[in-house]
């Protein structure tokens, strides 16, 4: 029953006993635990630590366990606590060139230095639901051959190879003297530079930025990407104390990096060159960070001398509407009582009525 | 019988309704090979709404409007395929916007915005359409070397002279105009009267022109009609109009003018 | 049916929706370039991984058939394989990599180097049909654009490529049009195989399953690319030959050997390439 007048305490103490009801589910089917959903759940994981802000494995399938399975629940609790932990340091930026691959592809050379390394990825599984995964089975001896560790190459990226040639935009390094924006400290302002509009789109609603890039592609400030690389795999995070000559290395995160290589601009007087949109996620994101590079590059159409014209190339309707727990928030938020605004109309629309009516009336006696 | 022997433009008792208002009523006119016709009025008075309903952009609720195709004699654009209707308003037709974003792709060079209707009616020679173009912009001033500049970096008017050429490259009949000098400063829409005047006696256009400004059809019309609440109130030639104004509400619009 | 999956029909999609496929396919053939919509299903690949080609395959491949699947011009790409392999398994039919033995060659951004004959069938997957989608966005315009063959548009994009670059810088996707009607997207095969489709003795058959739509060129149909006099369409070149086969005629693909921008170059098509290196065997053996 919906919470009447008085009684809500009552009522909202209920309603979370309820809660915690539905989430256990049947009390005879055993209890998740959460080394299962890190395990077994590990995309719903890292979704959940890629957009709650946080890299910690064990926390997002904690979240995960109690919103249920809900991942925007899950990246709310997470980033509620994640704001409450103190800062002790700024990491240097990850080397992702020095990233310990497990997925590398590229869509723009059938092979590149290092080789294409197809990974764990569902591209070309046929989507045949697997009925011998209903049951748990015993697990299979790890077959010798297959974990033979490959020799280590080095992988330059794509983009560093195209743009030996000149033939890719460099990567503008900026001012590294400046102080970065860090959205989880300070308010959004337009025009957002760079580093806050990938901060957001990092955060961002993958289900909002996937869409947002699709209509790129469809045509809705096309700007004709090609995947020029993704890689997937672990780098380390290093921290440079003050103390210290050099940096120390605090863990190891599984990143997800996305280069895409999109239309080349020119003109008569500059030689033609490729442009690039950036996507990066925690864990194994590609969804997500296929779509944040379309979307970055899309918002990089100012700069790049393009008219703005579509949805996806509009910075403040992208950044302002990409973060879940906003968008969340807000849409959720008209289940809260209105009671009172809604009161007012409707006293002003019966008025109003009354009022026309009256003047029926009136016109009809003359 | 031959084409010449009749107008361009027949226009009879167009009538166009937005719900219970009248936005357009009874309106009749012919307008002639070469001859320029002004519409006059104050906004809501009627004007925008005739010039939509001529330029086969907005449906009438009643009324003909009757156009002299090259080959079929007077038919009623109304009732026309759509086809017909699209092939004519890129050949025959030309309209020009109040605000040239509107008229012009800004997203392509200025060389391409006035190649588009050459390229629309099958010009297949990038050389021939390029010097077309070249020509174009010098009829109307727009140094030639921005050929290949994108409208946005146009001023408001070099943007208008620049959809004035766009509309006028496939050599129309008629040019319909809506406000060409709105939104532009005073001088430069003195230069961008003395050019469509000129451009208009070259060419020998049949135009209409609708406007708020008086100074607008004292230089460019021939004939002015003068709309109020939908309806024509006052025509004629346009000196006879604005210099011995017989209705109420031209010789206030005149005077308001005067006192200006 | 033998080397079926159990549990779906021949050829995974069910027989009233490969009828309705077929009829679509018809008139696709009936009006060349033109874009008949169909009801999309799901397939068991995500989009964009050639449901269309493989929705158009199902519908006319049976027992009797060979079939090829090219992935970038390659029998070995993943997709290929993965494509290919799905036939196997649920059509049972045989599967090649020679261009002249499959009677349905699918493909993916290629056409094969080999002339095709009649009677084959050449299924492309296409992933954006609307020629006209970059210059409107919106479908209402573009199908009152077709219907009334207001083409215009596709040249100003041509004049601004050579306005900026001296040249028309469409690379690949290049339009064509089609009997002299429809203007339409080749699907990005690169415009090097354009010339291909013009008067081909086979069936040429697009499946766009995402957007709905089906498209054909009928055998010895006439497909011109775009372009203006005096900027005639051409095809790439290169200075380089095959480092494998030696071929000087074909597509190649560049190939990064090393971090310090080492390239090599070979055939795109792998079957094409496979024959001439044997032959090049052959005769240094005799």
């Amino acid at each position: 029953m919906y919470v009447s007048v008085k009684g809500g305490e009552r009522a909202i103490a209920a309603a979370h006993k309820l809660l915690a009801e539905e989430r256990r589910g049947d009390p005879e089917v055993p209890e998740l635990t959460l080394p299962q959903i890190e395990q077994q759940l590990s995309l719903a994981v890292t979704r959940v630590m890629s957009e709650g802000a946080l890299y910690d494995p064990e926390l997002a399938a904690l979240a995960i366990k109690q919103a249920r399975g809900d991942l925007v629940e899950a990246i709310f609790l997470l980033r509620a606590y994640r704001t409450t932990l103190p800062r002790f340091a700024t990491s240097l930026p990850i080397d992702t060139g020095r990233m310990d691959v497990r997925r590398r592809v590229s869509a723009t050379f059938k092979d590149i230095p290092g080789g294409q390394v197809l990974g764990p990825t569902f591209d070309y599984t046929h989507r045949l639901l697997d009925f011998d995964l209903a049951e748990p089975k015993p697990v299979a001896a790890p077959d010798a051959e297959e974990s033979e560790p490959q020799a280590a190459q080095p992988m330059p990226s794509v983009a560093a190879i195209l743009g030996q040639e000149g033939l890719l935009e460099p990567e503008e390094p900026g001012d590294e003297s400046a102080p970065l924006t860090d959205l989880t400290r300070e308010p959004l302002s337009f025009p957002a530079g760079r580093e806050a509009r990938l901060q957001a789109l990092a955060r961002g609603d993958e289900g909002f930025l996937l869409s947002l890039g699709y209509s790129t592609q469809r045509g809705y400030g096309r700007n004709h990407p090609f995947a020029g690389e993704i890689r997937m795999g672990d780098v380390t995070v290093e921290i440079q104390p003050e103390e210290l000559p050099f940096p120390i290395g605090i863990g190891e995160i599984e990143v997800t990096e996305c280069q895409m290589v999109n239309s080349f601009k020119g003109s008569k007087t500059k030689p033609p060159q490729f442009t690039r949109g950036y996507g990066l996620t925690f864990g194994h994101g590609e969804r997500k960070a296929m779509s944040m590079a379309l979307v970055d590059r899309a918002l990089r159409c100012r700069e790049l001398g393009e008219e703005p014209s579509s949805p996806a190339q509009d910075e403040e309707f992208v950044l302002y509407h990409c973060d879940s727990l906003e968008a969340s928030g807000f849409v959720q938020h008209l289940k809260l009582p209105h009671y009172v605004d809604f009161q007012s109309e409707l006293v002003m629309v019966r008025e109003m009525r009354e009022r026309a009516a009256a003047a029926r009336k009136a016109e009809a006696a003359e | 019988m031959n084409a010449t022997d009749r107008p361009l433009l027949r226009v009879e008792r167009l009538t166009k309704r937005y719900g219970e208002r009248f936005a357009c009523q009874d309106v009749s006119f012919d307008l002639w090979p070469g001859e320029v016709m002004g519409v006059v009025g104050e906004s809501g008075s009627g004007k925008t709404t005739l010039l939509n309903c001529l330029s086969a952009r907005l449906g009438p609720d009643g009324g003909r409007v009757l156009y002299n195709t090259r080959h079929q004699g007077m038919r009623d654009i109304y009732e026309t395929s759509e086809a017909e209707r699209r092939l004519l308003m890129r050949t025959d037709w030309g309209l020009v916007h109040q605000n040239p974003r509107d008229g012009l792709r800004l997203a392509v060079s200025a060389g391409a915005n006035i190649g588009e209707r050459l390229m629309a009616v099958g010009a297949r020679h990038y050389g021939e359409i390029r010097q077309a173009a070249t020509d174009w912009l010098g009829r109307v001033e727009i140094d030639e070397a921005r050929i290949d500049d994108l409208p946005r970096a146009f001023s408001g008017g070099m943007q208008q002279r620049l959809q004035i050429a766009r509309n006028l490259v496939t050599r129309p009949r008629i040019v319909f105009m809506d406000e060409p000098t709105g939104g532009l400063d005073v001088s430069v829409q003195a230069r961008l009267l003395d050019l469509l005047r000129e451009l208009v006696a070259s060419l020998g256009l049949s135009v209409v022109v609708v406007t708020h400004d008086l100074a607008v059809v004292r230089l460019l019309a021939h004939r002015l009609m003068v709309m109020r609440q939908g309806r024509v109130v006052e025509s004629g030639l346009t000196d006879q109009v604005l210099d011995d104004p017989q209705h109420a509400y031209t010789q206030l619009l005149v005077s308001s003018v005067l006192q200006a | 049916m033998s080397g079926t999956e159990t549990g779906y029909n021949y050829a995974y999609l069910d027989e009233q929706t490969k009828r309705m496929l077929r009829r679509v396919i018809l008139k696709a053939v009936a009006i060349p370039g033109y874009q008949v919509p169909f009801g999309n299903r799901e397939m068991p690949m995500p989009h964009g991984w050639g449901t269309g080609g493989i929705q158009v395959t199902a519908s006319i491949i049976g027992p009797d058939d060979v079939l090829k699947v090219i992935d970038q011009g390659a029998d070995d790409t993943t997709n290929a394989v993965s494509i290919r392999s799905f036939f196997a398994k649920t059509a049972g039919v045989a599967t090649t990599t020679r261009t002249e033995e499959a009677t349905i060659v699918q493909t993916r951004h290629r056409i094969p180097e080999k002339p095709l004959k009649e009677g084959q069938i050449l299924v492309y997957q296409v992933p954006i049909p609307e020629p006209l989608r970059w210059l409107e966005p919106r479908e209402t315009e573009t199908r009152k654009m077709h219907a009334l063959s207001e083409y215009g548009i596709m040249h100003v994009r041509l004049y601004e490529d050579i306005a900026t670059h001296g040249r028309i810088a469409t690379s690949y996707d290049y339009p064509v049009q089609v009997n002299e009607r429809y203007i339409m997207r080749p699907s990005p095969i690169p415009k090097f195989d354009n010339p291909k489709m013009d008067m081909n003795p086979a069936l040429q058959l697009f499946g766009a399953g995402r957007e709905k739509r089906i498209y054909a060129v009928p055998p010895y149909t006439k497909v011109k690319s775009l372009d203006f006099d005096d900027h005639p369409f051409e095809v790439q070149r290169w200075d380089e030959s095959c480092a494998l086969c030696g071929a000087t005629d074909s597509f190649l693909d560049e190939i990064v050997t090393s971090d310090r921008g080492d390239r090599m170059f070979v055939c795109s098509d792998s079957d094409y390439c496979g024959d001439r290196q044997a032959a090049r065997r052959k005769e240094a053996a005799e």
